[in-house]
């Protein structure tokens, strides 16, 4: 059975990974140069509690047990994740009758521990929030992750199993005849195939057609942020109160010990699907916004900004589903948010459901296979001595290179190891450049590691895309 | 573990300087830097300028960090390649790590000199793409000066600090086409001879009340939206204008490296001190760019080695701190130090809050006339004041 699955998010990694406990021959197929760029790099990075989703949708079917997934997942798979729990602030009575509407939606959707808060409880977890605050809807299960860190490690893995990942690999057709899918071709390669998996982000409704198989229309909604240098605001996740729809401004403490701020949500046409870039409005709403929760948010720490594109398709609700037309032709598609919450759990049914129940694909388990990896140490989490330890076996672990994070030549190497050829490869998968100085004293440094350790010239080492190189060459001798 | 009496955190022109005051004063001096070398930013600074008044010569950045290594005195200890990871100044300890291994010092005194790091055009919250090709002034400088790279090939600086103006000289001699300097201010940020020096002579224009709007390009940076700005820095819709580069150099400031002690002392846009060097925690004194940004380093290599100096005192039991207040009067927009300590004579570093052309300096009761002021051009003064319950500093146009 050869199975291609094209669109290294954290859908179609997750999946892959899954796929490759199985005797099947699978190729992940992603048009970046890493895994994980695309919707995956850009969002809240919130694991859902999971009482937005409208009971009975697919959505809600795959959020709670796609969060409660996480705590295994996160043991198999080494990647940062914290259930720190999330707050929905009222602050008006039409809120609060909301929230009593949320709490029925959560409990039918079977989220455990809610719980809603009068003004005192909600101010002495949150002694900064904004004082208008009425009550809030607490939920214990909700969590923050680093959602690229887990496509990686679900990468990684996938490929110590034998699976083959194309890198840098865009799908440009696929083959289909005698109503069945036969091979997926990219500008660089073709690949045969029996089965072809479409988890491909904001481009799913491409892909699809280049199969002939049904589709829906997505188009870029974007959501702006603000990257703050601190976590003095809050530790728990705060959203307001939904209105028609929209989960509004938020404000998330993250893991790498920063508050995220925004987003906001603007329709964009569906060809602006590349469109990241922020806008001077769109900064103040997501300004504006925040304060709304936390009325003293500063904008004097900002480590930078950035935007995502939610993958939105008029149905509103997750279209997975194998094609009636084209057998053997899987969409994973509009995968909008709660997508990182719900992904081990997509990944489940995508596997189970779809593939052996609908298309009756019997699937064997390798009689070996590896389900749990390590990801690379973050030596300045280590206690003192350990760190000493590694130092003594590996003095490049006692090399700082990036100042601001603490980041090791050791960690720089071992991401080099697993794969790392540009700087955000590395940076995604070390913190590095990731601080106050935003690589303006590592970057070099950086580079000289991946050109020594990959035998790459300085001046073809990226920064993400193919053209970022970050020296057009050398200085006159 | 190790034992010393006086460690000095950075050795850039600050901590080397610390270093020889402090062993000229008798202590066991450590020095330690995170980079292989000492000398610090100085030795990315390729271009002329360094040590006018400390050796009365125009030298070059690692000149000028050689001629000061030479006076240090070789019983001083010096660790590169290693880092100072955490301080716990209640035991007076700290931790620092290197390829040797993990390593815990403890200390009588310390003098911390970590220098600044630059601000980053991320954080300026200037919407757009975000592309390869945008660089701070001092991340080009190192790529050009040390590491032998160029960035690109056509390029605009945001700011006319001083370290603006020596890129956009630099990239222009390597043969880069350099078609400006914007400036949000009415006035050069850096020091006069330098926009001579680094701009006129080379035709390259300085647009002064622009700024940087937006950027565009993916992967690489394609074009640089700028626009004239109103007083309030605010841009003025209609005046934006396109600029085709691929490369956009940053100098928007420089920023304290202070985190490691920030908790622990008396800070605020740099850590506070005395004018003997000595911070709001006795047994730690510190000096040079993570005190306050001055333009030469003239001024961090004195301060440093008092600094020093006093740190060697302490460690023996022979120095007893004071702080007389000095406080910021009118017209002053930056003013170091935070106090007085009449062990030392009262070195006063100020900048002006906008340009005067001439204009009367009050520090106490003393007063000195000055010639065109601008807030580019650090004003020094010393003297010897009486103690009194503070000092106000102030300057008057005339
Ligand atoms: C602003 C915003 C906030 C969000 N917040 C949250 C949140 O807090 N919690 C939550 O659970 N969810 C959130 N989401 C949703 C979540 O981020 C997405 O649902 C999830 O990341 C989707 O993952 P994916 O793998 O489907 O898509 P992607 O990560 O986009 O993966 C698809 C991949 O396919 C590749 N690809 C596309 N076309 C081709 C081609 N032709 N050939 C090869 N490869 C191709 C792309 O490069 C990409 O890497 C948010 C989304 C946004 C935009
Ligand atoms: C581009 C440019 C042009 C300049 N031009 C002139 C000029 O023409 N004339 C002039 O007089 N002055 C000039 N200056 C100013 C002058 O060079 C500086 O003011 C001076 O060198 C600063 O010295 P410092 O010791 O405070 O900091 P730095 O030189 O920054 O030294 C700090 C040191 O501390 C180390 N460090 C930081 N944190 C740690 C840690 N945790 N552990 C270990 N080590 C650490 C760093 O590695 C660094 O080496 C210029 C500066 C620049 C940037």
């Amino acid at each position: 059975m050869k199975i291609a699955v094209i669109g290294g998010g954290i859908v179609g990694t997750l999946i892959a990974r899954l796929l490759s406990f199985y005797e099947a021959d699978v190729t992940l197929i992603e048009k970046e140069n890493d895994v994980g760029w695309g919707v995956t790099k850009a969002n809240s990075g919130i694991i859902h509690a999971g009482y937005d989703d409208e009971p009975g949708t697919l959505r809600a079917s795959l959020v709670v047990p796609g969060n409660e997934a996480y705590t295994q997942l996160q043991k198999d798979l080494d990647f940062p994740f914290m259930r720190v729990g999330s707050h929905v602030l009222a602050f008006n009575e039409s809120d609060l009758k909301t929230l009593e509407e949320l709490y029925k939606r959560g409990e039918k959707n079977g989220i455990k521990g809610m719980k809603i808060l009068d003004r005192e409880e909600v101010l002495s977890m949150i002694p900064k929030v904004n004082p208008d605050v009425k009550a809030s809807l607490y939920a214990p299960s909700a969590g923050i992750v680093i959602p690229w860190r887990v496509a990686l490690s679900a990468s990684d893995n996938f490929v110590m199993n034998g699976g083959k990942l194309a890198l840098g690999e865009r799908v440009v057709d696929i083959e289909v005849s005698g109503g069945r899918v036969r091979k997926v071709i990219t500008d660089k390669n073709e690949y045969e195939a029996d089965v072809v998996i479409n988890a491909s982000g904001l481009f799913a409704d491409e892909i699809a057609k280049m199969a002939g198989a049904e589709s829906v229309p997505i188009h870029p909604r974007k959501g702006e942020y603000i990257l703050l240098d601190t976590q003095e605001y809050t530790n728990y996740v705060l959203f307001p109160t939904p209105s028609h729809g929209s989960k509004g401004m938020l404000v998330v403490p993250t893991l790498s010990e920063n508050t995220l701020i925004g987003p906001n949500a603007v329709d964009l046409p569906p060809d602006k699907k590349g469109d990241v870039s922020t806008t001077e409005s769109g900064l103040k709403e997501v300004h504006e916004g925040a304060k709304k929760l936390i009325p003293s948010i500063k904008l004097n720490k900002v480590l930078r900004t950035f935007a995502g594109l939610r993958p939105e398709s008029p149905q509103r609700d997750f279209f997975i589903k194998e094609s009636e037309k084209v057998w053997g032709f899987i969409n994973v598609a509009a995968i909008r948010s709660p997508g990182l919450t719900a992904a081990p759990a997509i990944a489940e049914y995508v596997v189970e459901e779809l593939l052996q129940q609908r298309l009756k694909i019997n699937l064997q388990k390798k009689r070996e296979y590896i389900k749990s990896i390590k990801s690379i140490q973050k030596v300045s989490r280590l206690s003192i001595e350990d760190w000493a330890e590694l130092v003594r076996k590996d003095e490049r672990y006692g090399n700082i290179i990036c100042v601001c994070n603490r980041v090791t030549e050791g960690e720089i190497v071992e991401a080099v190891k697993r794969g790392a050829r540009t700087l955000d490869s590395v940076k995604f998968r070390t913190g590095a450049m990731c601080g106050p100085c935003q690589a303006a004293r590592c970057a070099m440094k950086i580079a000289k590691i991946i050109s020594r350790e990959a035998g790459i010239p300085i001046e073809e080492i990226l920064l993400n895309a193919d053209g970022s190189n970050i020296a057009v060459g050398k200085v006159r001798p | 573990m190790k034992r010393v009496e006086v460690v000095v955190v950075g050795a850039g022109a600050a901590g080397m300087a610390a270093a020889k005051g402090a062993a000229e004063n008798g202590a066991h001096v450590l020095l330690l830097d995170n980079e292989n070398w000492v000398g610090g930013i100085l030795q990315q600074c390729i271009h002329n300028g360094f040590g006018v008044h400390r050796y009365k010569e125009e030298l070059t950045g690692p000149e000028f960090a050689e001629r000061l290594k030479k006076e240090i005195p070789s019983d001083v200890e010096v660790m590169t390649g290693s880092f100072v990871h955490k301080i716990f100044p209640e035991e007076k300890k700290l931790i620092v790590i290197s390829r040797r291994g993990i390593e815990e010092i403890h200390y009588e005194s310390m003098v911390f000199a970590t220098g600044a790091r630059e601000k980053t055009f991320q954080s300026l919250l200037i919407p757009g793409t975000r592309p390869v090709g945008i660089y701070t002034a001092g991340q080009a400088q190192r790529m050009i000066n040390i590491d032998g790279y160029l960035p690109g090939k056509r390029a605009l600086v945001l700011g006319s600090g001083d370290v603006g103006l020596i890129m956009a000289r630099r990239m222009h001699l390597e043969g880069m086409e350099v078609i400006g300097v914007v400036e949000r201010l009415p006035y050069p940020g850096g020091l006069r001879r330098n926009v001579k020096q680094c701009l006129e002579d080379f035709d390259i224009p300085l647009y002064l009340s622009h700024t940087v709007v937006r950027v565009e390009g993916f992967p690489r940076l394609e074009k640089v939206i700028v626009a004239k700005v109103d007083g309030k820095f605010s841009p003025i819709p209609g005046t934006e204008k396109e600029l085709k580069v691929d490369t956009l150099v940053v100098s928007v400031g420089l920023v304290p490296v202070k985190k490691l002690l920030a908790k622990f002392v008396d800070v605020e846009s740099g850590i506070l001190v005395s004018n003997s060097g000595q911070t709001s925690v006795d047994s730690i004194f510190a000096a040079g760019n993570v005190t306050t940004i001055f333009d030469l380093v003239d001024y961090v290599a004195n301060e440093g080695e008092k600094a020093g100096k006093n740190a060697a005192l302490y460690a023996k039991g022979k120095f007893e701190g004071k702080r007389i207040p000095v406080k910021k009067g009118e017209g002053v927009k930056v003013l170091h130090p935070k106090w007085y300590d009449p062990s030392d004579p009262l070195s006063v570093y100020l900048r002006v809050s906008r340009p005067m052309e001439r204009a009367v300096v009050r520090i106490g009761k003393y007063e000195i006339e000055a010639e065109d002021l601008t807030p580019a051009e650090m004003v020094h003064v010393e003297i010897e004041p009486p103690c009194e319950d503070e000092i106000v500093v102030s300057v008057t146009e005339v």
